[in-house]
């Protein structure tokens, strides 16, 4: 059984904020943190390990830096970590991504899973899960919410749908995304983190990928961001007065319409 | 590479501010950048002098870009019923079409559609392309991907809309992969720009903390996913003319390695909490899972769905599909109450953006009344049994 599981360093959103006035982000040192749904994709692609065998890898497509969450990762479980690391891959939307990580992990080898979170939380975007099993032809379940039964070459899950959930299954190889409902994440332990501390972390280059220099970053993107702004808030901060009757009455009277 | 002109630079230090990658910093008076700058763009826009720019190759643009036309939007049919974002889909899909003076036509795909295709005609649609096959009574990604390809690959419209919803968030970026053209995640804001026909896509980023507007300027078609109950509705009409055309997939394309075994609704009035008009949402003040039905029984009364803060589902007093926030759902409805709910902003960013928001909340302080458009300091389960009883009394029960 190898797992295969894609992480992203991402900055901790709640820290990131625009002044409406100024358009300048209100970053008060803005922490780079481990993506919190791959947390939850690592943490199942480690239970799957301990009950039918096997090795998690971990890949990140990122900055140098990005290592720090490879390093958490295998501290928390995962054997082998990769760094899909070169300056080439800067500015890369989610289809210059998919491209990069379906390379990388063709470069890495057999593998019988992938999971991913269900969206990194600074794009938000939920897009490179499902764009990544294209690019390696394998099939995918989106917003998985728990596994119930691992077949041999098969896996029985639920998938988390508007208005319930389907029962679904995937033969492998092939990709999940993962809400947080399916597992708690534990914590690092202390011979997970001595390991990480040791591993040696493989970096993998465009060339080491063998890259399409025209799929790969800025100029592999087919979207462009052009303009960042702040968002409207509408909160008015009416605090209602009086007696609890009164405010209840008051309330009423206001929401009536749209009752 | 982020380009820095050091003789325009004032080192006024806005860029520095405005990275949220840390990848800028002012050494000796001068912007300066490092190597964790991922070239987002963020900063180009803000510095007033101009200083910053990104090169950018020439890109190859598609080759036949010019022969697309016409916006298409794929209309989501489950449980016996079109979604109500695919009308919304109409909605907006008419005012771009009408603006590129061309067609809007809706794919719909399921089994025993019925009239379905002739409502989408009613709210606005030219063409529906429909396929009616038991082969697609569940929703899988690979049957419903393939088979839009194909409808998009024959038809060469220049727009593509779904709605952000489970279904369109999970299988259209499948589509646009295979199509290798670019497509924009939960978008809240379209626009056609005239001069070149490039579709102006708005969404929220960081959790809402920030707005994107992004172009897909080289290929097409140029895709989209809207998210549900922003978008207007464009009215019903009855007597509107259009094609239904019932399109023939090839069967290999309507098969699936991802198999449905079943599908499952729950509590199904009071968990839709993407589509409702209402959610009635609960917290840790609810204290257990009994305080919980009080939320239910408001919910009942005002005909809504029922949310839920991560502490309140951590606690196990409701299921995941109920959370409201950065780890759960976003919503946008036209009344949000938020009772026993602190507003920490992994929760706000999940819901800020509904039309009017109440607080209940026994803490004066408590930062979900920023966001409020009523608020009211009390102890919600003094303040709840009220309300409840007086909506009854309105409606003379
Ligand atoms: C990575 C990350 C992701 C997260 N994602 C989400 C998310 O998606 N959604 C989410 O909701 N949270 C999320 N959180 C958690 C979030 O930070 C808060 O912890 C959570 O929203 C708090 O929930 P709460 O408001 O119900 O509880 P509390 O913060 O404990 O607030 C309870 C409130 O109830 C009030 N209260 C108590 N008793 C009464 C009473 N009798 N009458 C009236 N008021 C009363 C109190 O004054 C208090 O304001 C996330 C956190 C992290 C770190
Ligand atoms: N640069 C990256 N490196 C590794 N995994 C990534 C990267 N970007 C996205 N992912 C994975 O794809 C998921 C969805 O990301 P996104 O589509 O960006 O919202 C994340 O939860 C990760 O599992």
């Amino acid at each position: 059984m190898n797992i295969i599981v894609c992480i992203k360093q991402v900055p901790d959103a709640k820290d990131v904020r625009l002044d409406p006035k100024t358009n300048t982000m209100a970053r008060e040192g803005v922490e780079s943190i481990m993506n919190p749904f791959d947390r939850h994709a690592l943490e199942e692609a480690v239970r799957l390990k301990e009950q039918h065998g096997g090795k998690v890898t971990v890949i990140s497509m990122g900055p140098p830096q990005a290592e720090a969450v490879l390093r958490e990762a295998v501290s928390c479980g995962a054997d082998e970590a990769v760094l899909v690391s070169d300056r080439a891959f800067a500015g890369a939307d989610t289809w210059a991504t998919t491209y990069t990580l379906g390379k990388a992990i063709e470069k890495v080898g057999e593998f019988d899973l992938v999971i991913c979170g269900k969206q990194a939380i600074d794009g938000d975007t939920a897009q490179v899960g499902p764009g990544l099993a294209r690019r390696l032809d394998i099939p995918y379940v989106s917003y998985v919410r728990k596994i119930t039964d691992f077949l041999n070459g098969a896996v029985r899950l639920h998938r988390l749908m508007d208005d319930g959930y389907d029962e679904i299954e995937m033969p492998l190889p092939g990709l999940l995304t993962v809400v947080k409902e399916i597992n708690d994440p534990r914590i690092p332990s202390l011979k997970g983190k001595m390991k990480a501390k040791k591993l040696v972390i493989q970096t993998f280059s465009a060339e080491d990928i063998e890259a399409d220099p025209k799929q790969i970053g800025l100029s592999g993107s087919t979207t462009q961001v052009v303009k960042v702004f702040a968002p409207q808030f509408k909160g008015e901060r009416a605090m209602l007065e009086g007696t609890v009757d009164e405010q209840v009455e008051q309330l009423l009277e206001k929401i009536e319409p749209i009752l | 590479m982020l380009k820095i002109d050091i003789e325009a630079c004032i080192g006024c230090g806005v860029c520095v501010e405005t990275c949220t990658y840390d990848a800028i910093e002012l050494i000796d008076d001068v912007a300066v950048v490092n190597e964790k700058c991922n070239l987002c763009g963020s900063c180009v826009d803000t510095c007033e002098v101009e200083a910053l720019s990104i090169e950018r190759e020439e890109k190859d643009v598609q080759a036949d870009l010019a022969e697309w036309s016409g916006i298409m939007i794929f209309a989501e049919y489950r449980h016996g019923k079109v979604a109500p974002v695919s009308f919304e889909l109409l909605g907006i899909g008419r005012q771009l079409g009408d603006q590129q003076k061309a067609p809007l036509s809706a794919v719909l795909l399921g089994s025993g559609l019925g009239d379905a295709a002739k409502d989408l005609i009613a709210y606005g649609a030219d063409a529906v392309y429909q396929v009616d096959d038991p082969a697609l009574e569940y929703f899988t990604d690979e049957a419903y991907g393939n088979i839009l390809e194909d409808v998009i690959r024959e038809q060469k419209p220049e727009v593509v809309l779904a709605g952000a919803t489970a279904i369109g968030r999970s299988f259209i970026p499948l589509v646009a992969t295979s199509l290798a053209t670019g497509l924009t995640a939960d978008c809240t804001e379209l626009a056609i720009r005239s001069e070149d026909g490039v579709l102006l896509q708005t969404r929220p980023a960081f959790g809402g903390n920030i707005m994107a507007t992004i172009e897909c300027p080289y290929t097409r078609p140029q895709m989209a996913t809207v998210r549900p109950r922003v978008m207007k509705t464009a009215p019903y009409d009855a007597n509107r003319g259009g094609e239904i055309i019932n399109y023939q997939p090839k069967p290999e394309r309507m098969q699936s390695r991802v198999k449905v075994l079943k599908n499952v609704l729950e509590e199904q009035d009071q968990v839709n909490i993407t589509e409702g008009d209402i959610i009635v949402s609960g917290g840790r003040g609810l204290d257990n899972e009994k305080g919980f039905d009080l939320i239910k029984q408001l919910a009942d009364a005002v005909g809504g769905a029922v949310g839920a803060s991560r502490a309140a589902v951590d606690s196990q007093w409701i299921s995941y599909p109920h959370q409201v926030g950065q780890t759960g759902k976003t919503v946008n409805p036209k009344l949000y109450i938020a009772c026993g709910i602190s507003g920490a902003i992994q929760h706000v960013v999940g819901m800020q953006s509904s039309e009017t928001i109440v607080a209940i909340n026994k803490d004066p302080d408590a930062p979900i009344f920023d966001v409020a458009t009523f608020g009211i300091v009390g102890d919600l389960f003094e303040v709840v049994p009220k309300l409840i009883e007086k909506i009854k009394e309105n409606r003379g029960e």
